[in-house]
Formats: structure tokens, sequence, C-alpha cells
């Protein structure tokens, strides 16, 4: 018997916990990065020059002292791209290299190659730009008030949001202003571009979506799809930041060994990184909500506006979903969310895990909590009162129909497993005779739309080879970032064979075998390129069974695969002999799958229709504390619950609720990026720009999977998309932080707090809601109100 | 004078002869580039991510080794010499890519014959710090992975038994974008276990780690032998194994200067005599310690370097001092060795140096440097400057004392003269009777830059204020005392009302500036409620801090 097959156990299939595949290279240092591929004889490094103007003309452009440095052996501008200078993802306004005028301080005018990459740097930095300044625009009101719209305003509206506020018996109006995140993958963006004979290049490449850098490059470079093959073996992290920005870097390096007809990697450094790529949009909220004594929400008028930079790169599909998740888990009757895509002079802003949703969701948890706290009762009652339910009132703003609510549960649930109710009280009570600091609790809920906006883009395709010693490769369109792709697709293919998962192995992303993928983004990996390597997997298996049907002289309908055998009738033999059978009987052992989402249908005129496959959904309970003297914060407990349908890895799942709820954390604390006036980005390295640490994490962080989760729709093995969701459950410690603030002066006042609450932000809402310096003991409401 | 070309150090066993290198090569550019040896990533070159944490073993006082984490990133490779290099390649002999090893025996002579085989190709000898990370399911993406696993190993070296505080110190400089930390924290939690249970019989080791999963712990390479043994599993053949490491180390020879190919030195001198002589020979040679700002020079700044004199290797400077008027610490203590010290001295030092950077910077970075650096927004100015520290300085045989408030006379100028350097900073034991509370504020908690931070010293007798010294960080060019504040305090009664008068003063004292991290608004604000701070933690209950708030509460 073959050693392997010893290893054969239901502890690998669907829904158990098996260890990301990788894990154990990822702990000994031999996984292997864009930056650790060995190099090739003859590789060259390079860098690019960046502008340090926000809007100008460029007049001059002296790269004497660049091309006079040491070691460096060429250098290229946007005159040099013999085709297409262009590395936009939707439409063609993102140039590689500027051409003639720069939008954003960052922006890359010129790629300098020398023999090493500090020789490249240091040259980089030697170049004379002269500019003529444009004028830049920067803010909100600039970019509205001189009409830079990236893109029409759009408007969704269902019933008369107008009316119905106007009939309200209370109403109340406010603005959140929402910071926007930079991706910090550890890895930043990196690719090696080696040309091959006869005009074509492999490009190894950190992206999330190598379709899009082959056929840009295979733009730039004036050549054919099929000149240009992307590899991915895996992201050191992406979170969106290598889904569209990934391809200027391989755009930039295939230039390079095109032209030089060597090899040549870019690598930015943290900085340029933080200069150069666009982050999470930053979003400005204003609202007015009508609403009855209750907490009901009659009227919603809610208008976004986010700043998207200097290009349109994906901004249309994250605002779109902003609008889309303006409802989050509430039902709206009349409703009206404008969107305003505003184009400003900094960094091109992009994908971010969630992609426009979690703003949306924290705009109206915001106005649920200003509801609650004018009512003076409980958040929690006023999201219950308001959560979808059935018949119309299961119908979102965008006119799809929830199926599966199952929020009200999930929410009960946790509720009671993490004592919310006592605890409100003895917080309430313990803030009482608490002068300096502060504690708040709160409880919001995630439900979030899993599909891509754009319908197309719902496709996966795989190909899986049996080999004849019964060992499987696959490889499918999606890209391994961490997320635990590849151990879920496995485990997949491993249980249709129902073989050991170590006789699976997932071959490294690269477009000559998978054409025309779309990027792994929307929460949609496992969803589609699982489901294209189970069907696969599904056309092989019934070739080999039809093989050992023919052979065997048994009925089709006899023969099982079971513990890394086929079997048929008193018969047997292991998956490699029945593999080798069916080579011996020429039947194709390769094949390939593909997946196309069902049911869905948008449109993104309306913004209506079914834009998601399904909802995934989540909640938490927050507990923080607060400082009065400085604004500091502090998350002191987390309960997590959330819904992976049927886990397909329930570590893997648990992995990905924790790290997005730390990283939303991020977004929402201590996370600020700061331009100056002049649109320089002040904070472009961790010495600034601050994402959690293990402290940061409270040693009671609960983070359970709903254990009555299961996808309704026909996903793999009934398992939901985990990966943007959990972003957004974090929601609770910035609700928390407010709840803490109210504490102040007695809950009364209204709390104004802008995301991320950082300690500055924090102590001037403390300060606003306190009348002497450092809180007293707190005001009469009546006091307040006057 | 005798010289090198060669800087001499022990890596997996293997004493390493680097070759000429310039003396600002960083030791993950030679890791890297140098040696394709590339398990040790670049997550920022600035010191503050921690993916290319490796470990330093040296010859501990008290014999064996000791073991400190250090960002590669921003430590110069010439600083290796004479010391043992460790990297995550070195914990599975990855790099060695040892054959058979799935044989070896087990640390404690157990052999495990069928180490669990999750993955094809799974390595079969993983150090149990690995092993607790797989068992964790403590990476995703992994590009940070490696780092983790070298703070952790530094703190399996260091900890028998690490509890969270330990732990989340231990990885204050390690960031992760992708698992929320929890799972590494676990993982620091069973890496102990697991080395137990590998000292113990194999049946033990299932009974000891089966709430985590099914794998088992792997065995070692024998090679590797001497980085297996831990505080937790420590046995006699373990410490037998260090102690020839650290016999290895003495016998390597180390030169006093290595020159690069071009030209450029890098001065090691190992008396204070010879140090104050090259000072004054060569005052233009860049004066080095721990080198977490410098390295920033050539990582971030690209600035050109010229030669480098280093004091790591004096021992003078690496010596405490501890007297009934302070502590006198040399210019060569880190602030990791310092950190107990002050503690000693008082509490409050000892919270203000666990959120002083992390603990790979703290592990290379000394407290002299970073008085000598003169940041206004640097972390042990203000509370040294609150209890009068002063500072020796020397320049060939001359010596003098000089307060510390005397030291910075401008943005990032300070009073040295050519030929100059900073001996030794001497701190005052504070009086029983001083109140004196040192905090910084940031928007993290753990190695951020402080927006603002003060030390504040008040010495009050029958409820007046006899003496004050308020030192604030972040509220000007330079770290310095609020004069006007203080004397708005000194006589005064101990109460709301000086202390109120002490903050209307701030607004004379300073005019702090804008900038990424606060607003001079957020600033003012923020220094005179640490004032305020300070009368109320004076008070009978005092202020809870945050800090710890989370790892207590139910």
């Amino acid at each position: 018997m073959n050693a392997h097959s010893m290893n054969v156990a239901p502890a690998t299939g669907p829904g158990a916990s098996v260890a990301h595949d990788s894990a154990h290279l990822h702990v000994t240092g031999e996984a292997c990065y864009t930056d650790d591929i060995p190099e090739l004889r003859g590789t060259l490094h390079a860098a690019l020059g960046l502008s340090s103007v926000a809007h100008a003309r460029i007049v001059a452009l002296d790269l004497a002292a660049v091309r006079a440095a040491p070691g460096v052996v060429t250098v290229l501008v946007a005159s040099d791209v013999p085709g297409v200078n262009d590395c936009g993802p939707v439409i063609h306004d993102d140039p590689i290299l500027a051409d003639g005028r720069v939008q954003y301080v960052g922006q890359p005018i010129f790629l300098v190659v020398a023999d090493t990459v500090d020789h490249a740097r240091r040259a980089a930095r030697l170049a004379q730009v002269a500019y003529e300044p444009l004028p830049p625009i920067f803010g909100y009101d600039d970019a509205i008030g001189q009409g830079a719209f990236i893109l029409p305003t759009v408007t969704l509206e269902r019933g008369d949001a107008r009316r119905a506020l106007d009939a309200a018996a209370h109403r109340l109006q406010g603005r959140l202003v929402i910071g926007g995140q930079e991706q910090f993958y550890l890895e930043g963006q990196v690719a090696y571009a080696i040309p091959l004979e006869n005009g074509t290049l492999h490009v190894y490449s950190s992206t999330q979506h190598p379709s899009e850098g082959q056929a840009k490059v295979a733009a730039a470079l004036g050549r054919s799809a099929h000149d240009v093959v992307i590899e991915c073996r895996r992201m050191g992290g992406g979170f969106g930041g290598k889904e569209s920005q990934a391809t200027l870097p391989a755009c930039a390096a295939a230039l390079a060994a095109d032209r030089l007809r060597r090899p040549v990697k870019l690598r930015y450094d943290r900085d340029d990184d933080f200069l150069i790529t666009g982050k999470r949009h930053d979003f400005r909220a204003d609202y007015a909500v009508g609403y009855d004594a209750h907490g009901h929400i009659h009227g919603l008028d809610l208008t976004l506006a986010s700043r998207c930079g200097f290009s349109l790169d994906l901004s249309r599909a994250v605002n779109d979903r902003a609008v889309l998740h303006a409802d989050n888990a509430y039902f709206l009757p009349d409703v009206r969310v404008v969107s305003h895509r505003l184009r400003t002079n900094i960094q091109s802003a992009t994908a971010f895990r969630g992609f426009g949703g979690p703003q949306g969701m924290l705009a109206i948890e915001v106005v649920i909590d200003d509801v609650a706290r004018a009512l003076k009762i409980d958040p929690l009652e006023v999201r219950r009162l308001n959560a979808y339910g059935l018949g119309e009132r299961a119908v979102t703003h965008y006119g799809q129909t929830l199926e599966d609510f199952i929020l009200p549960d999930l929410i009960d649930e946790l509720v009671a497993s993490s004592d919310y109710v006592a605890r409100r009280e003895h917080i309430r009570e313990w803030n009482r005779s608490s002068r300096w600091i502060k504690r708040g609790i709160a409880l919001s809920p995630v439900k979030f739309g899993i599909a891509f906006t754009a319908t197309f883009m719902n496709q996966g395709a795989a190909l899986v080879n049996v080999y004849t010693d019964g060992s499987v490769r696959v490889s499918h369109g999606g890209t391994e970032m961490g997320q635990g792709l590849n151990v879920k697709v496995a485990q997949v293919v491993a249980d249709v064979f129902q073989i050991a998962l170590d006789r699976v192995r997932v071959a490294p992303t690269d477009t000559g075998t998978i054409p025309n993928t779309s990027p792994t983004a929307a929460s949609s990996g496992t969803d589609m390129n699982g489901r294209a390597a189970q069907q696969a997997s599904e056309t092989l298996r019934e070739r080999m069974t039809s093989a050992l049907a023919t052979a065997w002289s048994v009925a089709p309908e006899s023969v099982t695969f079971s513990g890394g055998r086929v079997l048929a009738g008193d018969r047997s033999l292991s998956f490699a002999e029945c593999a080798r059978l069916a080579y011996m009987q020429r039947v194709p052992l390769s094949a390939t799958g593909f997946h196309r989402t069902p049911k869905i249908g948008y449109d993104p005129q309306t913004l209506t229709g079914r834009p998601f496959h399904y909802f995934a959904y989540g909640a938490s309970v927050s507990e923080v504390a607060i400082d009065l003297f400085t604004g500091e914060t502090r998350l002191l407990r987390a309960d997590v619950l959330h819904d992976a349908g049927r886990s397909l890895n329930p570590a893997i799942d648990r992995g990905q609720v924790e790290g997005g709820f730390v990283q939303g954390l991020g977004w929402l604390t201590s996370e600020e990026l700061v331009w100056d006036t002049q649109g320089r980005l002040r904070t472009h390295a961790p010495s600034t720009y601050k994402i959690p640490v293990a402290s940061d994490v409270p040693a009671h962080f609960d983070v359970r999977l709903y254990a009555r989760g299961c996808n309704h729709e026909d996903s793999v093995h009934q398992s939901k998309a985990v990966g943007e969701p959990p972003l957004m459950l974090p929601i609770s410690a910035f609700l928390a932080i407010r709840d803490a603030l109210s504490a102040i002066d007695g809950y009364c006042a209204p709390v104004c707090l802008d995301a991320p609450a950082t300690p500055e932000r924090v102590l001037a809402e403390a300060d606003r809601l306190s009348a002497s310096p450092v809180a007293p003991d707190a005001k009469a409401c009546a006091d307040k109100a006057t | 004078m005798m010289t090198a070309t060669t800087v001499q150090f022990l890596l997996d066993d293997e004493i390493v002869s680097a070759a000429p290198m310039p003396p600002d090569r960083t030791v993950l550019q030679w890791l890297r580039e140098d040696q394709a040896r590339v398990g040790t990533k670049e997550g920022c070159a600035e010191g503050d991510c921690g993916a290319c944490t490796v470990v330093i073993a040296e010859p501990a006082v008290d014999g064996g080794l000791s073991y400190r984490a250090v960002n590669a990133c921003i430590q110069f490779a010439p600083t290796l010499a004479g010391k043992a290099l460790v990297t995550v390649e070195s914990l599975s002999g990855a790099a060695r890519q040892t054959g058979g090893s799935g044989a070896a025996e087990a640390p404690g002579g157990a052999s495990l014959a069928n180490p669990v085989r999750l993955h094809p190709g799974m390595h079969p000898a993983m150090h149990p710090v690995q092993q607790a990370m797989v068992d964790c399911h403590a990476s995703q993406c992994g590009f940070c992975t490696p780092g983790f696993v070298m703070s952790l190993f530094a703190l399996y070296k260091t900890d028998p038994a690490p509890a969270r505080p330990s732990i989340n110190d231990a990885l204050s400089g390690n960031l992760c974008r992708c698992t929320g930390y929890r799972p590494i924290i676990d993982a620091a939690f069973r890496m102990t276990r697991l080395a137990c249970a590998g000292a113990a019989r194999a049946d033990d080791a299932t009974a000891v780690i089966d709430d985590a999963g099914a794998a088992a712990t792997a065995p070692a390479p024998a090679s590797t032998h001497w980085l297996m043994s831990g505080a937790a599993a420590r046995r006699s053949s373990d410490e037998i194994a260090e102690q020839a490491v650290a016999d290895r180390l003495a016998g390597l020879t180390v030169a006093p200067c290595f020159t690069a190919a071009d030209g450029r030195r890098f001065h090691r001198p190992t008396r204070l005599a010879e140090l104050a002589r090259l000072r004054l020979e060569y005052p233009q040679a860049l004066l080095l310690a721990g080198g977490t700002d410098i390295g920033l020079w050539v990582t971030k700044q690209y600035r050109p370097m010229g030669d480098i004199l280093w004091l790591g290797a004096v021992p003078e400077l690496a010596r405490i001092e501890s007297s009934d008027h302070g502590m006198a610490i040399g210019a060569g203590v880190t602030l990791s060795a310092a950190l107990p010290f002050l503690e000693a001295l008082h509490p409050a030092l000892g919270a203000l140096m666990r959120r002083f950077a992390s603990v790979p910077v703290r592990n290379a970075a000394t407290l002299v440097g970073n008085l000598a650096n003169g940041s206004p927004i640097g972390d042990a100015a203000p509370a040294l400057m609150a209890l009068g520290a002063t500072l020796t300085l020397r320049r060939g045989d001359e010596v003098r004392e000089l307060a510390l408030e005397a030291f910075y006379l401008g943005y990032m100028k300070n009073a040295l003269r050519e030929g100059e350097f900073i001996e030794r900073v001497t701190v005052p034991r504070p009086h029983p009777g001083v109140l004196f509370r040192s905090w910084k504020v940031t928007r993290r908690f753990d190695q951020d830059i402080s927006a603002v931070s003060a030390g504040l010293a008040l010495e009050i007798e029958a409820g007046r204020v006899r003496s004050a010294r308020l030192a604030f960080g972040g509220m000007d060019a330079i770290v310095r005392r609020a004069t006007l504040a203080e004397q708005a305090l000194v006589g005064a009664s101990f109460g709301e009302t000086a202390i109120e008068a002490a903050v209307a003063a701030l607004a004379t004292d300073f005019r702090p500036i804008s900038d990424m991290r606060a607003s001079a608004a957020y600033r003012m604000r923020v220094a005179g409620n640490l004032l305020r701070r300070l009368l109320a933690d004076a008070g009978p209950d005092g202020v809870p801090t945050l800090y710890d708030m989370n790892q207590g509460v139910a």
C-alpha cells in the first residue's frame, strides 16, 4: 500500500481545520515570495522617480545626473513606452510613467535601472524636474465646488425619502468623515520580468489580478496577450492593494526587461509604496433621518462623497458598493442615497477589503446610534427594530430580496454569549464613579453582499491534472495571498477523489495555464475557483469511473471512490492504480472546470437588481475604555459571532474573521492617513502609520463561527465567503467609543466623532461634551439640552 | 593598527568570514543580497515592522549564551563580529537542507519516529516555536512569519513560561496584517509546552499538546542542538552545547578595525581610552551605538556614510553602576539592559521603558544613544531631565559633567565639542518624597513615537511644592523644561489651583507645532492634562492607565 494513503482521514476533508498548505514553509522561511526567487544571471534592479508636486505640467526633465550615477544602466520615460502608456483597470487614465503632467505627489515619472537595488534607488533621487504648477484639488468641498467628479454623481432612491423625513415625528442630521486606510501588506509591491525568446516575457508579479497584468504588459509593449505570462506563487498580503495597482510595477519591470533584454526586478520600498499606491477611499457622509418615538426609521437621506484620487481605478465599483451597503442590516422604507465620486490630486484610491462596503455600513450604523442616543434607548433595540424582516421588509433599497436573513438569531446568540445586557448596565454604573476613565459597549451587525457587482467578473476556471502515480495538480484562476484559498481548493479536490490531502498540490497561478481570470477579490476566490476545481475533478472522476467500469465490466454506478481507493463490487484498487488504468486506456486525465455564479444580474446604471449571489452575516460586541486626559482608547473585550455558512475550514475561516476584525479596528482607531496642504502624504511608513500590534488585541477576544450557518445558494459545500465581511465587525468598537464618550455627560448630548477615532479626535469630543477641562461629574441632561 | 577586511561570526555552526563589506552594509542586505539567504524579509527597512527580525547570541556573563532579537534591516553587519547570528533558517536546519533529519534525536533523546505529515514536503525538523506556529494556524500570508518566529525564539530562550504581558512585549516590534495576532499569542503559550513535551517522552507530548490539533512535535537536527535548549527544557547537555558555542565565539579573532574594498573603515575599539583616542583622531567618523536611528540614514535617506566608530565593544561603556545616589549608565548599555535598573530607580521609569519602541529596537538601541540623538520626541530625555540626570562627556582624557537640559542647544544640535562623546548618563535616585511620573501619549500604545511626552517631578513638603522639574517632549524643537509652569508650582500648595496655574503657564512656555502626529492644539491640551493627571494620580485612588486594562477584563 502506498504510504500516503495511510493518511486518508476525514480530518482533512471539507469542514476540517487543516493547516494552511504553506504554513510549514512560512515558519521555516522557505516560502518563496517574488523577491525571493533566485535571480537569473544579469538581473538588474529598477526604481521609480516620483513627482514631488501634486499637480503640475512638467516643463523640463533633466535626468543627466540620474544617468551618470554609479551602476545606472538606463533610464526610461513615458516616451520610451512602445505601446500604450497605461495601467488603468477600467479606463485608460493611469499612465505607467507620467507624460508631461503629474497629478499627485508620488506619481512615477521615470524608471531608472541599475546593477543593484541601492544604486537604482539612490539614482532615482537625482533628477532635476522643472514643474509649472497647476491648481490642485484636495478637499471634498473644493472638488464638489469645482465640479471635479471622476464620474457623474449617482442617486439611488426608493420611495420618497424627503416626504418621509418631513412626515416623521423626529428628525436629526449629521456629518461623518471616514478616513481611508493603507493596505499595508507586509510584502511591498514587486515584479520580476524576464525576457524570453521571440519577444515573449515571463513576469513574476505579486498580484491579485494576473490576467490584468498580462493584458497591460502586452499593451504597454505593443504585443499580444500570448506573448506574456504572469505568474504568482503567493503574495505577502494583498487586501485589495494588489488588485489593480500591482500592474504598474509589472509593466515598468517588463518595459525595462524588454528594452534591455535582461531580467529586471522592481520592488517598491515601503515609503515609495505608500506614496505611489492608492488606499481605501476616504468618505464623507451627510445624513438626515426621520424616525418615530420607538426608533423606527421612516426616511433617510444620505449623501456620500469619496475622494477617488487622480484616476478612476476601481472607484465606480467601490462607490457603488458603498451605496449598496448603506442599509447594512436595516430595512429603510423611504431612502435616498446620493454618491459623489470626486477627482482629487492624491493617490488613486483603490480596492481594500470591503471595497466601499465598510464606509456605507459605518454611515448607517452611526445614524442608528444617533437615533438611539436621541431617544435615550439602547442602540441594540433600535438595531433590532429596524432589522430586515419578511415580505416587503426583506427587500433591499436596490431591489434584492433577502432569502436567509439569519441576523436576528445570530444577534440573540451573541447577546447571550457576550452577556451584553448585564455588562451594559454594569458599565453605566461603573462610569458614574469613574471620573477619568469611561467605558463603553456596543453591538454591531454585518450583512455583506457576495459577488462582483460587475456581473461578468463572476467567473472562475480551473485545470486539474491527475498523474499516473495518483498525484494531482490543480491550477485555478485565484491567487493566494494568505487567505487559505489553495488549501480550501485542495480540500475540495481531495474530497472529490477521496484521496489524501497531500496527494493534491496547488500550482502557482499563471496566465498561461488559466486564461482570462477575474481578480482574486470580492471574497469570491473559493466560491468561484473552488467550484471550478470541483467541477474539473468531477469530470475526471467520471472519466476514471467509466474507464474502470469498462475494464472490469461493471456498471459505472457501482464504482465508488473512498479512502484513497476506487471500489467496484468486491474489488478495489488504489486511486493511483485507477489513474494508471485510465491512462492505459488512453483516457485524458486532465480536465478544465468552469464556474459562473448563478442568479445574479445588476444594472450599474440604476444600481438595482440582484448584484449579490448571497449575503454573509456576522455581529460583534466590543467594550472599550477611553482616557479623558489624553483621548487614548483601548479595546477591552470583543465577542464575535460570524456566519461562514458551512465552513470549509473553520481554522482558516476563524483566522479570516480575527484578522479582518483587527484590521478593521486599525481602520477605525489608530490608522490615520495625513496629507499636508501640499498634498504630500506625511504618514508613509510604519513609523508614522500605525496598524494594530499584539497588545491591542484584548485577552478576551472570543471569535466563533455561527454553528447553524449554511448557504442556501449553490456554493461549494454550502460554505460562505469570508474574506471581506469580518473587516466591518469592529464597527462595534467605534460605536463603543461613542458610547464611552456619551458617558461624559450622562448619555445626554449627541456624540460627534469622525473616523479614525484617534486620541486627538476622542479628546476633542470629550472636551466638547464636558464643561470643565477634564470631565466633572455628569451634568444634568437639562443643562445640555439648553 | 591591526586591521582586517573580513568580519568573522558564527552562523549555523559555521564560522563565517564575510567578504570586505562597506561599514554600513546591513545584516539584512548581507543575508538577502550577498548570501541569497532569503528567509528573512524586508517589510519596512526602518526597524518598525519586524519582518527582518534575527537573533544575535553572545556569551552570557554567567556562562552559556544570551540571546536578543534585533532588526536586521538597520543592524550594520560589522557589528556581528565575534557573535552568533541566528536566522529563521537556523532553527529548522533549512539552510543546510539536512538530509534524513527526521531520524535525528529529540532534545530529550526521545526518538519521535513518526512525526505527523500534514503536507507533502513538510519539514520534519521544526523548532518548537515553528511547530507551535503551525499548530496554532498562526501564519496566513506568511511574510511577517519569519520575524515572529525569531521574536518568539528569543522569548523562548529567555522566559520559561511567558505570560501575556511578556508575550505582548516580545511581539511589540512585529507587525502582522493578516492574523489579528490571537493565534500567534497562542503559539507563544504553546511553544514552551511543546519544548517540555519534546524533552519528555513522546507519549506525554501528545497529552500535553492535544488541544490544538493532531500535530506532534518534531525533533531538531543534532547540529542545531544548542538552539533547541530553552529555559523551559534546559538540561545539562544543552548547557554544555551552549557553552561550546560560547567557547567558539571566544576563540574568534576580531580585528579592531575592518576596512571595506572602497577604503571606508569600521572602527571597533575595545577600550575606552582607545575610543577616546580614535574620536580625537577621526572626528568626522560617525559615532555609532545601536544604530536604530543611524540605520535609517542609510536605508531611508540614502546618506553617504564615511568611516564608522562603533562603541558597542567597549566594556567600560557597557557598565551600569548603582549607588545610593543613582545609576550611572554607560553609553554602550542598551535600553533593554537599562530597563530593570531604571525600573528599580522608579516604577514609572519601568512603565515608560516598556513602551519605548519595541523589544528588537531596545535590544540594539542604547539609552545614551537616545539622549545623544537629541530628537525632540525622544522618549528618554523628558523623564531623565525631570529627575535631574547629568551626562559625563569625554574628550581624550578630559572629562566634564553637564546637566542633561544643558546638552540640547537647538533642533538636533548639542553641546558636544569636536572629538567629544558621551561616556555615560547618571540618573539620580528620586527622594522618597518626590512625586515622579513619566508618560507618553501616542496613537498606538506599543512602538509609537510620542505626540507628547512628559517627565514630571515634584518635591512636596507639607502639602507645598518645594521644587518642580517638568520636562516635555514633542512641545518644541528640543526636549526642555517648562520653566514658567514650574515657577507657577513652586511654593504653592499642591492642588487644583496651583496645577491650573501651571497649565495656564504652559501656553507661554511652549509653542508646539502641528504635524502628522498631532495638532499644536492637541499637544498643548494634552501637556496640560498630564499635569492634571499628575494631581489626580497623586490622590488616594490614582488614575488607572489604559495600557493593561485589556489584559485583565474577564
